[in-house]
């Protein structure tokens, strides 16, 4: 277990290496020029060019750019400065990041509760009315776009019934402040239900397919039917050896689709106006704030990284066959 | 009162093609500490006379007629809670594949346990005594190191022996193995047959034992149920029917049997593949592969009867009495003389 662990955490820092690595490569080496970025596109005057260029310490080779820029990530954890407004990049991600990680793991969480309620019993009950029913859900739900869900969501349940705010963010620790802004726990949820639904909705979809799969198939293994051999009632025979067996590929999958799923949250964001990390790259992305944009993209695969490498090792730690080797 | 009594057993799937009939009026009956041999080609219904016998049969698809009376109670009619009780306890199983009839993320230790707390009200401390006794009786090496181990850290032969341990933990009335050896190789078979012979011995288990081998059935069965297509075909003493086989399909299993001691080529086999039993041939179901086979084969259905000699060798097929034993007498001449020669 010990080793596996050594081995699996340099592989995630060889993966830092080459995911900053290929950013930096794709924003400064490019045929963008940051320093026009910086001094405001094509009407940049060449005074501010020269000065910009210096600053940024783009007149260096660039394996010496990439090291200070490696530097300055991994000591400072400095994500540098935002073109447009000047503000700290790390400023605008301690923003963002928790709006989206509410967002993300919130929804992760109804995905899952519907991912398995609905999974594991379609699967216990093949052709049954429920089975069919879901089967339809799985349908609408790996076809719909969530840009579209989202606004029909916003329409029926926040314009016609009234239940939900349509769109907006309320900080989880934060009072209400007298700028109008919720806040509180209850406020957090309140306006985060419809986009968890929305960006949950795709991934449930999925999630219920794969899990009723897994479970039909591990309910034909031959260690079911030993189980029921030995005399288990079928509860135990379910919770002790199929779910145990059909769920640990769920695990897995979990940890590369919350990835995934971060990309999705762009999508979710713009329609609720969340400012989360998705809203702020998009923002990002139409200013030419590439230091914005970096900083998201550095910022995310560190975060996936990490979750990714949390994962693995929950797996190791479930499933013996792997702890072992 | 029998162990055991099974009494025109039958059980048919439905499947998308249509009805499967797989098992067609098996009846046999078990006695205390006595082994069953059931012999056949694969797909002849063994396994599933043994699956609906413990109603392991998936339910949404079978249907079972007939009775299989245990201790004087019908199986397939009991509650599934008092069946529950005798699964495991009364009875037990063991599979042909011990690569996969162990739980993967369990350790062997556990699933043990898990047998004994199922049937018998002890504590977690004394299942895991039970546990350890039977894993050395069965002949693991080191069992107080090994009982926390996983399934995968165990060779083919080693899994078997942990699956007749679960197997025998609740000291069974009845073991019912199906191809406990086929998928091991030919010394761990050997091995493993000689622990169940041994083990049968010290627990005085009666014995159903699955196979397509006939050597293993002259190795440990009293009585033996030649099944084909979904019926028994022949049903016989074992001496008896190794001496005077009565059915055409029996004198070519026995021909089909490798002997390390007769000439390669002389190898036998039966032509052809077993019958679908969607659509199985009409009249005696051996008949598109019967060297024997006359016009009336192709239209009626022999009746399974006993033969003149004896009213205990059951034989389901058209031929004269006189031709069979001629026929008999023929094959068993041939494997004497291969044998001394």
């Amino acid at each position: 277990m010990f080793r596996y662990l050594i081995r699996r955490t340099l592989w995630a820092i060889l993966l830092f290496i080459v995911i900053t690595f290929v950013t930096f490569v794709i924003f400064y080496v490019g045929p963008n020029d940051p320093a026009r970025s910086v001094c405001g596109g094509q009407q940049a005057r060449a005074d501010c060019l020269v000065t910009a260029t210096e600053k940024l310490g783009l007149d260096k080779p660039m394996p010496v750019q990439y090291y200070r820029f490696l530097k300055k990530l991994v000591i400072h954890q400095d994500l540098g400065t935002s073109f447009a407004t000047s503000q700290s990049v790390n400023e605008r991600i301690k923003e963002a990041a928790p709006v989206t990680a509410s967002l993300v793991f919130g929804g992760a969480i109804l995905w899952m509760i519907v991912g398995l309620s609905v999974g594991i019993f379609s699967a216990l009950k093949p052709r049954s009315l429920l089975d069919r029913m879901a089967m339809v859900f799985v349908l609408i739900g790996v076809s719909a776009h969530p840009v579209w869900i989202g606004l029909i969501f916003e329409y029926v349940f926040g314009v016609k019934l009234g239940w939900t705010p349509i769109a907006g963010y309320a900080n989880f620790f934060g009072a209400a402040s007298d700028t109008g802004q919720a806040g509180g726990p209850w406020q957090w949820f309140y306006h985060l239900i419809l986009p968890w639904m929305t960006f949950a909705i795709l991934f449930a979809a999925l999630y219920v397919r794969m899990i009723r799969a897994n479970v039909m198939e591990t309910l034909n293994e031959d260690y079911v039917r030993t189980a029921r051999a030995k005399g288990a009632p079928e509860r135990q025979v379910i919770r002790s050896h199929v779910l145990r067996n059909a769920l640990l590929p769920v695990v897995t999958m979990l940890g590369m689709d919350i990835g995934i799923a971060l990309g999705g949250a762009i999508f979710t964001e713009s329609v609720y106006n969340l400012p989360g990390l998705g809203q702020t790259a998009v923002i990002g992305i139409s200013n030419q704030d590439l230091a914005i944009v970096q900083g998201v993209i550095v910022f995310a695969t560190v975060a996936i990284i990490i979750f990714n490498l949390f994962v693995d090792l929950l797996y190791a730690w479930i499933d013996p066959r792997i702890r072992l080797t | 009162m029998a162990l055991l009594e099974v009494n025109g057993l039958s059980t048919s799937f439905r499947t998308e093609d249509g009805i499967v009939q797989a098992v067609e009026g098996v009846s046999f009956s078990v006695e205390k500490g006595q082994t069953i041999g059931i012999v056949g080609e694969s797909g002849c219904g063994k396994s599933v006379t043994c699956l609906t016998i413990m109603g392991l049969n998936p339910k949404r698809n079978t249907l079972s007629r007939g009775e299989a009376l245990w201790k004087g109670k019908d199986l397939l009619t009991m509650k599934p809670s008092e069946l529950r009780q005798i699964r495991g306890g009364e009875i037990s199983m063991i599979f042909q594949d011990p690569m996969t009839s162990l739980n993967p993320v369990h350790t062997i230790g556990k699933q043990l346990v898990e047998a004994v707390l199922l049937h018998k009200d002890v504590t977690k401390r004394v299942a895991r005594q039970r546990a350890l006794e039977l894993l050395k009786a069965v002949g693991i090496p080191k069992a107080e190191g090994r009982i926390d181990d996983y399934p995968h850290q165990f060779s083919g032969g080693m899994r078997q022996r942990v699956m007749i341990a679960m197997a025998l933990i609740n000291d069974p009335d009845l073991l019912i193995a199906d191809e406990p050896t086929t998928a091991l190789d030919v010394t761990t078979q050997a091995q493993i047959l000689s622990l169940m012979k041994r083990l049968q011995e010290d627990f005085g288990s009666a014995i159903i034992m699955i196979t397509h081998d006939l050597g293993v059935v002259a190795e440990v069965a009293d009585d033996v149920l030649v099944m084909y297509a979904a019926n028994v075909v022949e049903q016989a003493e074992v001496h008896d029917l190794f001496h005077r086989p009565q059915h055409p399909y029996t004198w070519g299993l026995m021909g089909s049997l490798p002997r390390l001691d007769a000439d390669v080529e002389r190898l036998t086999q039966i032509p052809g593949q077993p019958p679908s039993l969607l659509r199985p041939p009409s009249g005696c179901r051996f008949h598109p592969r019967c060297p024997y086979v006359m016009e009336v084969c192709k239209t009626t259905v022999p009746e399974l009867v006993p033969t003149q000699r004896d009213a205990d060798h059951l034989q389901r097929c058209h031929l004269d009495e006189e031709t069979k034993e001629r026929e008999a007498a023929k094959l068993l001449a041939a494997t004497m003389a291969e044998a001394a020669g």
